[in-house]
């Protein structure tokens, strides 16, 4: 550390890039983030407990976490065999396909709610092929799920991607050569080659889908015990002004987002240099 | 095998993604022309799309003047604490839309120690267009910084330090020997933000207050439309939002190409 102190900067603008960094993080990042600590301070902790364990919260927390697990799960399926088409083979519109991947960041999310809540309903044009089968989407679970799978999407493929490009064709070859089956070869060779950048890519889905908002009302139904999700008993609490209630069920979130977070870093620190 | 797991992936994609595209510009036309364009130049429609206009060019403007600034502070120097700023940078893309607007209630509402100072200056930021303005810019804050970052981290500094040894001014070597480098990195970032900017739901929704005219902006007006049943002109309003998406994938696609070569 003191090595750096001690060597001149030669290159200028290091007090203006700094402050100017500073003041714009401070300012629209730092502060308004601490705001949260002393707001839950209104709360005694016995409050703040009673609050992140009452049993609608809970049951928030829970649909949150089952369908964007269940939809991070799909998504890394199909994202590695979306990247494998990608990266792999060649075909007509392949370009189109890769540039379509990227749609759920260029796409609001509202709209992309409506749209797939209009599509699934009973009477919808997906959504009466599984009602005769007894299967309701919109307003279910499985529609909440459907949701986080739309958002999700790009997460896995934009990860995976560039290290199976990267990826030396020889290992496969060498495999092959001595006599492994296909399957084989893409489970023992190639698969621990992807995995940190597949986990990295589940983890970055699973922190986007928990915080899902826009895209899930819509399609939700938000029936409390059933179809609620954690961000809407935020805004419940809101739109009730309870700011110190809101505030609380927003900490648990922010630790378990946080916590996604450092067990990404620890994988990728895990995996080396292998992945950027 | 192969024919079979691209039928795979063209069938998911286009389910997934193309399917509600398509279905969002049916229904849009759904009544007819004369209808569409009665719904999209409807006063509140007209009013929205003026919102987020100007929130998409806030974000823009203040995001990119930071990305700039952050990444030249970032990579061109070491100082103690680097990883915590960059942690810091990076920190709203991983909170949650709806806990983005929170924090701006938190900071700026009835029950921040602020509210008072502000309200003596007569500037309501919660609830209001200042208050929109400022979530939109926190949830794309870091989409231009970390385009940059990598490309001159990458670079590294040795063209700098030379160039401001032979005696060349900051501007100027940023000028001449950075922006070469970045500009592409910058308009990737500056595609990205547009995206998410035009499009943020949540955190808007908890700030915004939804009055209608004032702080509403496109994603907002169509839920509105939509919880009101009026879905001719909920998809009508959407199909803007369709084009404009359509619109940057294809400049994403051009820029990535542009710059990978």
């Amino acid at each position: 550390m003191k090595k750096y102190q001690k060597e001149t900067r030669v290159i200028p603008g290091f007090g203006l890039s700094m402050g100017v960094t500073m003041t714009m993080l401070c300012l629209i990042v730092i502060i308004p983030l601490t705001s949260i600590f002393w707001n839950t301070m209104d709360l005694s902790f016995g409050e703040f407990i009673e609050t992140i364990t009452s049993k609608r919260v809970l049951s928030g927390y829970k649909v949150s976490l089952i369908c964007a697990f269940s939809a991070s799960l799909i998504n890394a399926v199909m994202g590695v065999i979306l990247a494998w088409v990608l990266v792999r083979y060649s075909f007509p519109g392949k370009r189109i396909l890769d540039g379509l991947i990227e749609l759920p960041f260029a796409l609001p999310t509202a709209i992309a709610g409506i749209a797939l809540t209009s599509l699934t309903v009973d009477g919808g044009w997906i959504g009466q092929i599984f009602a005769k089968a007894g299967i309701h989407i919109a307003y279910t679970k499985i529609g909440i799920t459907l949701a986080l799978v739309f958002v999700g999407e790009p997460f896995v493929v934009r990860s995976i991607q560039p290290v199976l490009e990267s990826l030396d064709t020889q290992y496969e070859e060498a495999a092959e050569i001595m006599g492994a089956g296909k399957i084989y070869t893409f489970f023992r060779v190639i698969f621990p080659e992807i995995l940190p950048a597949l986990l990295t890519g589940f983890g970055l889905a699973f922190a986007r889908c928990l915080g899902e908002y826009g895209s899930v009302i819509f399609i939700a139904g938000n029936k409390p015990y059933s179809t609620e999700i954690a961000p809407l008993l935020i805004m419940a609490q809101l739109q009730e002004y309870d700011y110190a209630q809101a505030t609380a069920i927003a900490i648990v979130m922010l630790v378990i987002s946080f916590f996604i977070l450092f067990l990404m870093n620890m994988i990728q620190i895990r995996a080396g240099k292998r992945t950027r | 095998m192969k024919i079979l797991l691209i039928t795979v992936s063209v069938l998911y994609i286009g389910l997934l993604l193309v399917l509600p595209l398509i279905f969002v510009l049916i229904q849009a036309f759904g009544n007819g022309l004369q209808d569409y364009l009665a719904n999209i130049t409807d006063e509140y429609t007209v009013k929205a799309v003026e919102l987020t206009l100007l929130a998409t060019v806030t974000a823009l403007l203040v995001n990119t003047i930071f990305g700039l600034f952050a990444a030249w502070a970032v990579t061109k120097f070491q100082f103690r604490g680097k990883k915590v700023v960059t942690t810091m940078i990076d920190l709203p893309l991983s909170i949650s839309p709806v806990i983005a607007g929170l924090i701006f209630i938190l900071t700026f509402g009835r029950s921040s120690p602020l509210f008072d100072y502000f309200n003596q200056m007569n500037l309501k930021i919660a609830y209001a267009v200042p208050g929109v303005l400022l979530v939109t810019v926190f949830v794309t804050f870091p989409f231009i910084s970390r385009e940059i970052i990598p490309v001159l981290l990458a670079q590294g500094k040795d063209e700098e330090e030379a160039a401001a040894l032979m005696g060349a001014g900051g501007f100027e070597i940023f000028r001449k020997i950075t922006f070469p480098h970045i500009k592409w990195a910058m308009l990737y970032g500056v595609v990205l933000c547009t995206a998410r900017a035009m499009g943020e739901f949540g955190a808007v929704s908890v700030i915004s207050g939804n009055l209608r005219g004032k702080t509403n902006t496109i994603p907002l007006h169509v839920q509105i439309l939509y919880n009101e049943f009026k879905y001719a002109p909920a998809f009508a309003v959407s199909s803007v939002l369709v084009v404009m998406a359509i619109i940057i994938l294809v400049v994403r696609s051009i820029v990535e190409y542009r710059w990978k070569k």
